[in-house]
Order: C-alpha cells, then sequence, then structure tokens
C-alpha cells in the first residue's frame, strides 16, 4: 500500500485539554508510515449538544466535520466516542434539519473515519506497533468504545504486542465509568457512585497505569483517583502506542 | 362522616418521590439497598449471559422479534380487531379502554355487576400502570396480590421497585419482619415462630394466598401476548399463583395493552424463546398458560379482555419513540444498567424503572411532568441495555430523541440558562477559528493554575463535577499551536 494520508481528527477535548494525546496519535501514525495532516477548520463532534437534547446547536458541528474532512480518504481520531457520534449521530442531524445534502455527505464522510486502533488494524494491518512501555496496566474498555464505534478486541490485540507491558484485567470492566457528558452535571451523584467504583476497581488490580481510548473517561475515573491519592495514573492507548525503547532509554 | 375502614394495606405513593436525580441521590444514600441491589442483578446478568449464549441463533432471535413487533405496530388496528373478532367468537367479552380510569371502572362495573367485593390478582405491570388497586379499594372492593413479591410489597405498604422481582430492594429479614407484622390483619396469620429461611417464608405465603384462591369468585390478569388470529391468551410466570387465578375463579378480567398483539402462534414461539432467558436467565419458565375463550365446565366461564390504550397511540404516533412498545417486560434492561443497580426502582417515580422506564414513561405520560423531564437524562447512555435488549429496542437513540423533545418543551415556552450555554458551545464549535480563540482562556487558565490539579470550588455546575474529582490543570499549549510550530506556515 502506498503511503496512506491521513486527517487527523483531534478532538476539541484532547485538543484543548490533553494534547499529549494527539500529539502521541500523530508520532505513532508517522512512525507507521502514514502522512498526517491536521486540517485546522476541525472542531468537535457535536455530543455535547446533542447528547444534551440541542440538535439544532449541533447542525454546524456536522457541516463543518464535513467541510474540514470531506476531502480526505482517512479520517483518524483518538476516540471511541467521537468516531461513534460521526457515524450515529451525524447523519441523524443533518435529516433533522432537512438538509439531504449534507445527510448524504455526512454519512460519506463517516463512512471513512475511523478510532485509532480501527485504522492500524483494519487498513495498516499491524498489531505490532513496535511499541516499549515496562508498567504495569489495566485497560477499561469504554461504552462508547465498545458499544458505539464497536472496536470489539483491537485495543487490546494491540496493548499485547506491547513490549514490557504487565497487562492486568481490569475487574467489572465493561460497566460504566459514570461519565456521560453532561450526564455527570445533571446527575452528579449517580455518576460520582459510578466513577466511585470503577476506581475502586481500578486500585484493586494494583496497576501503575489505568489506559483508555477515550480521554473523556479518563478525566473521570483519574480524577476520583487523584483526590483519593491513589497514585494510579491515567494515560491514553496513543500514549502507549506512541511510547518507544529509544524514548524511553 | 364515617369513614369505611380500608380492607387492603395502605400502599406507598408514587405522587410523593422528587424528581430523579433528587430522588436517586436519597436512594444512594442506602448502602444495604445498593448492596442487596448489585448482588441481585450480577447474579440475574450472570444467568441471562448464559442463557442467552446457548442459543446460537439469540441474534436471528432477537431480529424476529423486533420484526415483528414492528410489524404488529404498522398494522395495529387490523391485528386489534382480528384479535376482538376471534376473542368475542370464542366467548370473551371484549372491551375497549382509552385510558386509566376507563379501565378501572370496566373492571369495577365487572365486579360490582358479580357482586364480588374481592379479587385476586396475577402480578401484572398494566394493572401497577393505572393503579387498579387503589380504585378498587375505593369501590370498597379489595385486590389481593398472589404474586410471593407483589404481596411482600403489598403487605409493607410499599411500592414496586423492579419490573420482574418488584421486592428486589427487600432482604429476607424485612420479608419476615412485613409477614409477622400484617400476613394477620388481611387473613392468616403467618405461622408462630417462622424464620427469615426462604422455604418458611415461601410456605407462609402459600398458607396465606391459598384461602384468598379458594375463596374468590373474580380474578384480574394482565396478559403478556394475545394471538390475533386466534384470539388466544398468553401468560407466562413462575410460580403457579397465575395459574390458580386462572382456573379456579368463575370470572376472570384481563387488562391487556393494545401493543401486546401478536399476528399467529408461530410468531409466540419467538418470544417464548426470548422472554425467559431475557427475564429470569432461565431456559423455559416454570408456569406458560394459554387460553382461548370459554371452556364449558373447565376454568373460568367468564371471561373478559380489557384492551388499553393509556398513551400508547401517542408513542405509536412517534417514528423516533415507537420502538419502546416492542417491550415485553423482560427486565433485561434493569438488570444490566449501572443507574438502575445503584439506585434501585423507586427513583424512576413510576411501576416502569430502569432504561425501560426511562424511555417509556415519559412517553405514555407525556413531558407535562417535571420527573418526565427529567428521565429521558437519567442514563450515561452507555448502551449496555441496548445489547441485551431481546425486541433490540434502540434506547440510547430514544433517549437522545427525547431529551430533544423536552429541550425543546421547555425552551419554547421561555430561554433558558442551559440553551445559552449550548448555543455558545454551538458557535464555538462551528468553526475552528472560534475554538481557538476559546482556547486563548484555557491557555490563561493554564498559566494560572501552572502544574497543580484544581481542588473543591464552590462554583456552579463545575462544583458538581470537582465535589469528588480533582481535575488536571489546562495546558498552557494547545494542540493547535503544537500543530502550527511543528510545521510553520500553517497546516496542509
Amino acid at each position: 500500500m502506498s503511503q496512506p494520508h491521513v486527517a487527523l481528527f483531534a478532538t476539541c477535548i484532547t485538543d484543548t485539554m490533553k494534547p499529549s494525546v494527539p500529539i502521541a496519535t500523530v508520532k505513532l501514525l508517522e512512525r507507521l508510515g502514514c502522512k498526517v495532516s491536521y486540517p485546522e477548520r476541525q472542531t468537535c463532534c457535536g455530543q455535547i449538544m446533542t447528547n444534551t437534547g440541542y440538535w439544532d446547536e449541533a447542525v454546524p458541528t456536522v457541516k463543518n466535520y464535513v467541510r474540514s474532512f470531506g476531502e480526505y480518504d482517512y479520517i483518524v481520531a483518538p476516540s471511541g466516542s467521537c468516531v461513534g457520534s460521526v457515524r450515529e449521530q451525524h447523519p441523524m442531524l443533518a435529516k433533522h434539519a432537512k438538509d439531504e445534502s449534507l445527510a448524504r455527505e455526512a454519512t460519506a464522510v463517516a463512512a471513512k473515519t475511523y478510532e485509532l486502533t480501527e485504522f492500524i488494524v483494519d487498513v495498516l494491518g499491524v498489531t505490532d506497533v513496535g511499541a516499549y512501555f515496562p508498567h504495569r496496566v489495566t485497560y477499561h474498555p469504554t461504552c462508547h468504545s465498545m458499544r458505539i464505534a464497536k472496536v470489539g478486541d483491537r485495543p487490546l490485540q494491540l496493548l499485547r504486542a506491547v513490549r514490557g507491558i504487565d497487562l492486568i484485567d481490569l475487574p467489572k470492566a465493561e460497566q460504566c465509568c459514570g461519565f456521560g457528558g453532561t450526564f455527570s452535571l445533571k446527575n452528579p451523584d449517580v455518576s460520582i457512585a459510578m466513577a466511585t467504583d470503577k476506581a475502586r476497581h481500578v486500585r484493586s488490580t494494583d496497576a501503575e497505569y489505568l489506559v483508555a481510548g477515550d480521554h473523556a473517561c479518563l478525566m473521570n475515573i483519574g480524577g476520583v483517583l487523584h483526590r483519593g491519592r491513589s497514585g494510579v495514573k491515567t494515560i491514553h492507548l496513543a500514549e502507549i502506542l506512541a511510547s518507544t525503547e529509544e524514548a524511553a532509554a | 362522616m364515617t369513614t369505611t375502614a380500608r380492607r387492603t394495606p395502605e400502599p406507598g405513593t408514587w405522587l410523593g418521590i422528587p424528581v430523579f436525580p433528587k430522588a436517586a441521590k436519597q436512594s444512594l444514600q442506602n448502602a444495604e439497598q445498593r448492596k442487596n441491589l448489585a448482588h441481585a442483578t450480577g447474579t440475574i446478568r450472570d444467568k441471562r449471559i448464559v442463557r442467552a449464549s446457548e442459543v446460537p441463533e439469540w441474534e436471528e432471535l432477537r431480529t424476529a422479534a423486533a420484526q415483528i413487533k414492528d410489524r404488529v405496530g404498522r398494522h395495529l388496528d387490523q391485528y386489534l380487531l382480528q384479535a376482538e373478532a376471534a376473542m368475542t367468537a370464542a366467548g370473551v367479552t371484549v372491551h375497549w379502554a382509552r385510558d386509566a380510569a376507563d379501565a378501572n371502572k370496566i373492571v369495577a362495573d365487572i365486579a360490582k355487576a358479580k357482586g364480588v367485593d374481592e379479587v385476586v390478582k396475577i402480578k401484572s405491570m398494566v394493572t401497577q400502570e393505572i393503579d387498579l388497586n387503589e380504585h378498587l379499594e375505593a369501590e370498597g372492593i379489595a385486590a389481593w396480590e398472589t404474586d410471593l413479591a407483589e404481596l411482600i410489597v403489598q403487605l409493607g405498604h410499599d411500592l414496586p421497585s423492579h419490573i420482574l422481582v418488584p421486592a428486589i430492594h427487600r432482604n429476607r429479614s424485612e420479608v419476615r419482619e412485613i409477614f409477622v407484622k400484617e400476613m394477620g390483619q388481611y387473613g392468616r396469620p403467618a405461622p408462630d415462630g417462622v424464620s427469615d429461611n426462604p422455604p418458611e417464608l415461601a410456605e407462609a405465603a402459600r398458607l396465606h394466598l391459598r384461602e384468598k384462591f379458594l375463596r374468590a369468585k373474580m380474578a384480574v390478569s394482565g396478559g403478556n401476548f394475545i394471538v390475533a388470529d386466534t384470539g388466544t391468551l398468553v401468560i407466562v410466570e413462575s410460580e403457579g399463583n397465575g395459574r390458580m387465578c386462572l382456573t379456579l375463579p368463575e370470572t376472570l378480567v384481563s387488562v391487556v395493552g393494545i401493543e401486546k398483539v401478536l399476528p399467529t402462534l408461530a410468531d409466540l414461539e419467538v418470544f417464548l424463546k426470548l422472554l425467559p432467558r431475557s427475564s429470569t436467565g432461565e431456559r423455559m419458565n416454570p408456569y406458560t398458560s394459554l387460553w382461548t375463550g370459554v371452556t364449558p365446565c373447565d376454568g373460568p366461564q367468564d371471561l373478559h379482555v380489557i384492551l388499553l390504550d393509556n398513551g400508547r397511540s401517542n408513542v405509536l404516533a412517534d417514528p423516533e419513540g415507537r420502538a419502546a412498545l416492542r417491550c415485553i417486560r423482560c427486565s433485561a434492561c434493569l438488570n444490566i444498567c449501572p443507574i438502575y443497580e445503584r439506585v434501585g426502582g423507586h427513583a424512576y417515580g413510576s411501576p416502569y424503572p430502569g432504561p425501560i422506564g426511562a424511555i417509556l414513561g415519559p412517553q405514555l405520560r407525556g413531558l407535562e411532568g417535571a420527573n418526565e423531564r427529567a428521565l429521558p437524562f437519567a442514563s450515561s447512555l452507555c448502551g449496555a441495555c441496548n445489547d441485551v435488549c431481546p425486541v433490540k429496542i434502540p434506547f440510547t437513540d430514544i433517549l437522545v430523541h427525547l431529551r430533544h423533545k423536552v429541550v425543546e418543551h421547555k425552551t419554547a415556552k421561555h430561554p433558558t440558562g442551559e440553551q445559552a450555554l449550548m448555543k455558545g458551545a454551538g458557535w464555538v464549535m462551528a468553526d475552528g477559528k472560534h475554538l481557538a480563540t476559546v482556547q486563548k482562556g484555557s491557555r490563561l487558565a493554564g498559566k494560572m493554575f501552572g502544574d497543580k490539579w484544581i481542588g473543591p470550588l464552590p462554583v456552579p455546575l463545575a462544583g458538581r463535577w470537582l465535589q469528588a474529582r480533582d481535575v488536571e490543570p489546562p495546558p498552557t499549549q494547545t494542540f493547535r499551536q503544537w500543530w502550527k510550530k511543528e510545521h510553520e506556515g500553517g497546516a496542509k
């Protein structure tokens, strides 16, 4: 395959709050032989508006996504949740706006949008990305990666191939961490109860790092872990996969 | 003025329960209930997975069930008339009820015409929905619940908290206390010295109920399915109390939601495979009763079926919400739900709790009530319910659809603060240039906080997050800036 040209969808949350995640994504994809572009027009998947019920307010985001990424063959994001929203909600929002041509474009662009591990495993055909991470790690699959984007065991395939890693199963891994976007503000007590249980399961593994493919969930669980002075650090999947022996040395 | 004494235990009331976020907060304080619920839902959840995985064509069955239910919805008018004709031909008196008041009046009128002042009941969600027992009580007719868990709820002056196991919030020592204190006031008392050993409690219930079964002249049931082409009613149950109610009394009245119709007996097969495995985690439930009209000298000789709308036509009219009518009340969505597991059923404020309650309640009852507007938000949209539902209800899609309806309902009256925030977010996210401008603010905050994590702060909204979670300070350089520096002259 000739050099794949990838447009990075950095996602608004990591672009603003955790740039190390998209930076790691760029470095990883370049190391795997891709040409990476960052269309500066891009913003967000619009999920915060859509899932709070503000569909009219989310429609401009769909238009902006289509304009930002329409010309690329591959759009890759380090988030199952944002990718899930692009695939499942963008066409719906376009139909809501009664914009048939936008619905067609949104469907077409969504079909070219990949979650990072899907792109690496399915398109590049790689499971050993040459990463090195000599630490005890537990993996939280995140609801939207698992159930909306349906990334399956691709993240685990990639993690298992990382040299030096000690990967521990997380008890009740498939249960939600309680983030849920504005759910955490509208139902703060239930959200905290869920996050606290998740943090307890993480601590029971004695892992040094909690890894996941969605930064928002890591912010939620990591926030509780930090408040409890647990010493467990959170890290995005892209950051582990981008780590190399040379960089560690 | 004299007040007549009640015949049955005064139940709890849904009316005093606050809107979901508040009610949930109260429920979360109940550590014992949280432990009971986590254990009980975890056990049923694991059994369901085993039983579903035994059926190689499980996914095809789910698809078939969804398609059958959707077909019923598309041609509901025809199937209902067909069912009415078939039932009438078999000797059933068919009644139509637009709402709860209609249905309750029909049941009470039948009881009065028969001259009975008490009825035995099979566990049914629809009679909970219309609050039939309290209506009958007001008419001087005692309605006795005969399902064990419903009996616990009734004797406990309580409310159901689960579709399948309505007393899931009670443990056995509480059940013993309720039996000892209450049974004697409404019939045969619990045996002296009864312990909280489950077989002893079951025996106490059996003896208490037996005299009611033998005395009753009229029974009231719901119905899991009505087969349209034969006019057959179907009830699926576990304890045999249903079989007693369906065979002993002279008169049987079944209140059934109009969405419960199935075209043919062949369609029933699909659901009888899916329902027990999804609900109790059993291959087959102990008692499945099918009856087609009156059989002379065998079972009830006077059969009535009340076909109830009570908001269902409105649900059917909404293309995005109508899949909720596929529900067969298995409660798999409750058992898998991380929110139900922690707060229990009462917090949802109606007999339909959990994910199905969050999508069905607001649709059946409309969005005028504050709790109906809160329920679509009582979900983290984790999607676990979507995957276990035997009729493939797209819960999260319907929740998001209802959230949109709630927003339209609220903002139609006057603009809200939340709306202003979301309009702001909409503007920011409409263009990368707008986002870059706003990111100047996050970078400034990053400079203020340095590398110190942000702890609890008494601020609106963010304060709710910071109650339990620290936040890493925002970085002084966004990814957007990093990219610009790395690729001089800008992107592309």
